[in-house]
């Protein structure tokens, strides 16, 4: 993959160099066009075309992205309740993802589902212990929340 | 005069973006302000103050395009920054809180994380 990316930023010197204009405009177009040669020589580089990747790190940024805004309206819908008789609590949740790097992007984005705030990682690395605001409307639905995460978050280091 | 509309449309645009922004933190403080404790409060004042901010950034993003011309790129940094560092924040806070003894809300109904101090 670097090595894609590296030819790519060639082939934008290049269409800099061959169209005699040195600006950024320039190196974006060069850049498009380096895309498109890289994705019709696909073949013959034994790697798997570097866009797909970048594809699945937009998709989870994406997803992000809307986890945010859907948690931060459940939140609101919380402060402007009449009588606070939400449920708190800790709970356990077993992770699948091992590097550092899996464990912190889904604890950021666990942070912001509706609901939870990922609050500490076990010494072992294998559980993540979650704070959630109302721990019976939780409970079913995080689960699934986890696995969707957990399987854009492999997408895109694995 | 085609320009105009596409004016009208960004400033209603750029209106929104600062409307919805300023609630989400205002909301997000009335949260911090409401609710009982540490765990609680970490909870109003991540999720909405973050897409707050983000959302005055971009409306400030658009009207500098709009109004003077300026491709403000620090705006853009900063909400990737702001997006980044919020979670991480509230939970090196949460964790701190938990590790000093702070006890969970009296309503609390579950506590896993206190199996693991065996000390």
């Amino acid at each position: 993959m670097p090595f894609q990316i590296v030819l790519n930023i060639i082939i934008a010197i290049m269409w800099m160099f061959l169209s005699e204009t040195y600006t950024f405009t320039a190196f974006v177009v060069g850049y498009i066009l380096g895309i498109f040669l890289l994705f019709i020589m696909r073949r013959f580089i034994n790697r798997p075309f570097y866009i797909t990747k970048v594809w699945k790190v937009l998709l989870l940024l994406l997803l992000f992205i809307r986890e945010l805004i859907v948690s931060s309206i459940d939140i609101i819908k919380f402060v402007y309740k009449k009588d606070l008789d939400n449920r708190p609590g800790i709970f356990a949740l077993p992770l699948e993802v091992k590097s550092d790097w899996e464990i912190t992007i889904l604890a950021n984005l666990i942070s912001l589902t509706p609901g939870t705030l990922s609050l500490a990682v076990s010494d072992d690395h294998e559980t993540l212990y979650i704070h959630a605001m109302d721990i019976p409307d939780i409970e079913s639905s995080i689960t699934d929340i986890k696995e969707s995460f957990e399987k854009a978050i492999m997408e895109v280091t694995r | 005069m085609s320009g105009t509309w596409i004016n009208l449309f960004l400033d209603i645009l750029i209106i929104f973006f600062l409307l919805s922004g300023t609630f989400f933190v205002l909301s997000g403080s009335i949260g911090v302000v409401r609710f009982k404790n540490v765990y609680l409060r970490l909870h109003a004042a991540t999720k909405s103050s973050t897409l707050g901010v983000a959302g005055l950034m971009l409306g400030a993003f658009l009207f500098m395009i709009n109004e003077h011309g300026i491709v403000s790129g620090k705006l853009l940094l900063g909400i990737i920054f702001v997006l980044i560092t919020a979670p991480v924040s509230a939970h090196m806070i949460g964790r701190a809180a938990y590790k000093s003894g702070v006890p969970l809300s009296p309503e609390a109904v579950r506590d896993d994380y206190s199996k693991t101090f065996k000390d």
